[in-house]
């Protein structure tokens, strides 16, 4: 089937391209050639903030088709699927059974191909490591029409290079992971809420031993004595309960939002009600994991309420310190900006390594920042904040990112250089373009 | 356990169908051309919802290989209640009015090759006196457009092939079921732009599966094509042929 050239946005919604879109529906097709010779990448939900899903003027192969279960061991807990499948699919598919995702980001929108990619990580990340070290084997086709079958055993260089290769490597077809047993459906939890920066490290040194999921909302707004307040949320999968499974989103929004929506006084409302709303300083529940896991998922594009001109988001991780100098000096800066961020998340990440080479995460803390995209201050503010995390030594996510320079993500990233050689000459992205050669 | 036959099992309407047959209990054949892809589609039947799900794959266009297929079918099965014709190809416009072998190739699949399998099921569901009859047509079938004529002619035949072959087995209580879909998002229509007007292949399936269970002739899918092919038919010749459809 022919491919057409059509508009196509990531999450954040304010870089506008176009691509070729290239449907691809089965896991045994051989690739097709991108158009006009241009280069090729891999296209699932588009839930990238910035454009390391988009290729401008290129091909995107669409593999939301391409999404069968192919098989699935209910003793053992591991399940085939083609890298199509989302994570959503997974779950229908695995917690009547007793199985649940072994790690999992905020949203369950995005493909098992996706997740490899970009390895992504979840409020598990000090306990269970990235998504990656929990993928068995998969598929990799290559543009030459080669099928590289990857594991820790077979071809583990490209095992390696493909986990959080962000779609580079060629055409990830199928991918093999192990689950984790869950006996019920909900989670217990526990919402801690903390004073500043100091009581956050405080808590979650204290809560990473015994809670299986850990993440903090953060008020970015909040300067002074409670610059970093916020929320912990900590929970465990129940031991027993009913296994249902979370149902179709309930909400939507279904236009953009006025600019004027979310400006720093709204903001700055939510921010107090939603710290506010919280008397006690442990209030416990039990909850579906819907609701723990993917809070937005019930809102179907809620990334409209950024209006016109989109958002950003911009996370990066910096390794732990006892004075965590870099993050309170980034909380005073936004604050200070008065940028409103209307979600600050904040974890710490444990120590587990990935398999994947260019893998994102690193032992410390990683602060995830929504801004509404108010052009060049926003940018000017981001520049101020990248110099303050490569000082510290930090890293920052492809999947989140827009707009680094190449010197920044070569100071941030040292393994691009060696990755290079694993890049499929077929496949190419704008994220990649841009961090590499500056342009886009 | 309900039996049913899908031919052209790895269409996407099809394995929307069979999702759903799926979840109900029922127990699939699904025929194909491709074995590779029927292995994939019966693997994610069988692991979603552990279904019971047989495979055949046969040259669609050798009509010789059609009845061996059918029965071959029939006794995986052990009997069968429902067949549901699901292939069909959506070849380029343009490309058969320079080359009518091409033309030709589109019928055979869309019309004549229909055609065949569905005299067969007729066949044996004749002296059944039982069974039900579902084959996809389309909404392009209801009036020739420039724009999509050589389907739609193919469609326009199988439609009136399935309206006479309703009549015939009425008596015999052996339902058949005319499915017309508008767009539907599926490979055939990857090249179209995503409209309102574009239908997922779930709720196609869903549709299908609803008109079935009553025992309607004809489905338009999603329901509001059967006004705007009400409207198109009723548009004279003498305007019709100005227009650009």
């Amino acid at each position: 089937m022919k491919p057409s050239l059509q508009p196509v946005a990531s999450w954040g919604r304010h870089l506008p391209t176009r691509s070729w879109l290239q449907p691809v529906y089965w896991s045994c097709d051989p690739l097709t050639a991108p158009v006009d010779g241009q280069t090729m990448l891999a296209y699932g939900m588009g839930r990238s903030y910035g454009d390391c899903c988009l290729n401008e003027d290129g091909t995107l192969l669409v593999t939301t088709g391409m999404n069968h279960v192919l098989a699935f061991d209910a003793e053992a807990g591991v399940i085939r699927c083609e890298a199509g499948a989302t994570l959503d699919d997974i779950l229908k598919c695995i917690v009547p059974r007793g199985w649940f995702l072994p790690v999992t980001p905020g949203t369950k929108y995005v493909t098992v191909g996706g997740a490899v990619a970009n390895d992504v990580h979840g409020k598990n990340h000090h306990g269970a490591g990235t998504f990656g070290r929990h993928v068995r084997r998969f598929e990799l086709l290559r543009s030459d029409g080669r099928r590289l079958l990857c594991s820790p055993q077979e071809n583990p260089e490209w095992f390696a290079g493909t986990i959080g290769g962000i779609g580079l490597t060629g055409l990830i077809t199928w991918v093999e992971f192990s689950l984790r047993k869950i006996g019920s459906a909900m989670i217990e939890m526990e919402t801690v809420k903390f004073k500043n920066l100091d009581e956050f490290f405080q808590i979650a040194a204290e809560s990473d031993q015994d809670f299986e999921h850990t993440v903090a909302w953060v008020d970015c707004l909040a300067s002074g004595d409670a610059l970093g307040r916020g929320l912990f949320m900590r929970g465990n999968h129940a031991a027993s309960g009913r296994l249902t499974v979370h149902g179709p989103p309930k909400l939507g929004v279904p236009f953009d939002c006025p600019a004027l929506a979310l400006n720093t006084l709204s903001i700055k409302i939510f921010n107090a009600l939603y710290h506010g709303r919280i008397r006690q300083r442990i209030t416990r529940s039990v909850v579906h994991y819907e609701p723990f896991f993917y809070p937005l998922d019930g809102i179907n594009h809620w990334n409209r309420i950024y209006g016109r001109r989109g958002f950003f988001q911009y996370q990066f991780v910096v390794p732990y310190s006892a004075e965590a100098g870099a993050c309170r000096e980034i909380f005073g800066r936004i604050a200070r900006s008065g940028q409103a961020s209307f979600l600050g998340v904040v974890k710490t990440l444990g120590n587990l390594e990935s398999p994947g080479m260019m893998s994102f995460p690193r032992p410390g803390v990683t602060l995830a920042l929504d801004f509404p995209n108010r052009g060049a201050r926003t940018l000017e503010l981001f520049d101020e904040l990248d110099r303050v995390v490569l000082a510290a030594g930090g890293r920052f996510y492809p999947a989140k990112d827009a707009r680094m320079s190449p010197e920044c993500y070569r100071k941030s990233c040292p393994e691009w250089q060696a990755f290079r050689k694993f890049i499929d000459p077929a496949f190419s992205s704008r994220f990649w373009r841009r961090v590499t050669q500056g342009s886009q | 356990m309900k039996k049913v036959l899908i031919i052209g099992g790895t269409s996407a309407i099809a394995q929307a169908v069979a999702a759903q047959l799926a979840q109900s209990g029922a127990a699939l054949y699904l025929l194909g051309r491709s074995g590779p892809k029927l292995e994939v589609v019966a693997a994610d039947l069988k692991t979603r919802f552990g279904a019971q799900v047989g495979i055949g794959a046969i040259p669609f266009d050798d009509f010789a290989a059609h009845g061996p297929a059918i029965e071959q079918a029939v006794a995986a099965l052990g009997g069968l209640d429902m067949a549901i014709l699901c292939h069909g190809s959506l070849g380029d416009q343009k490309d058969c009015e320079r080359d009518f072998k091409l033309a030709e190739a589109e019928f055979r699949t869309n019309c004549l090759g229909a055609m065949s399998f569905l005299s067969l099921l007729a066949n044996r569901f004749e002296p059944q006196r039982a069974g039900q009859i579902i084959a996809i047509s389309s909404v392009a079938g209801d009036r020739g457009r420039q724009s999509n004529y050589i389907y739609g002619a193919a469609k326009a035949g199988l439609s009136a092939y399935l309206q006479g072959l309703r009549n015939r087995l009425y008596p015999q209580g052996v339902k058949v079921l005319t499915v017309k879909p508008g767009f539907v998002d599926t490979p055939m229509t990857a090249h179209l732009k995503k409209g309102l007007l574009m239908a997922s292949p779930q709720r196609v399936a869903r549709d299908i599966l609803r008109a079935a269970e009553r025992d309607g002739c004809v489905l338009y899918t999603p329901w509001f094509w059967r006004w705007i092919m009400l409207i198109i038919r009723l548009i004279p010749e003498k305007i019709f042929r100005r227009l650009k459809l």
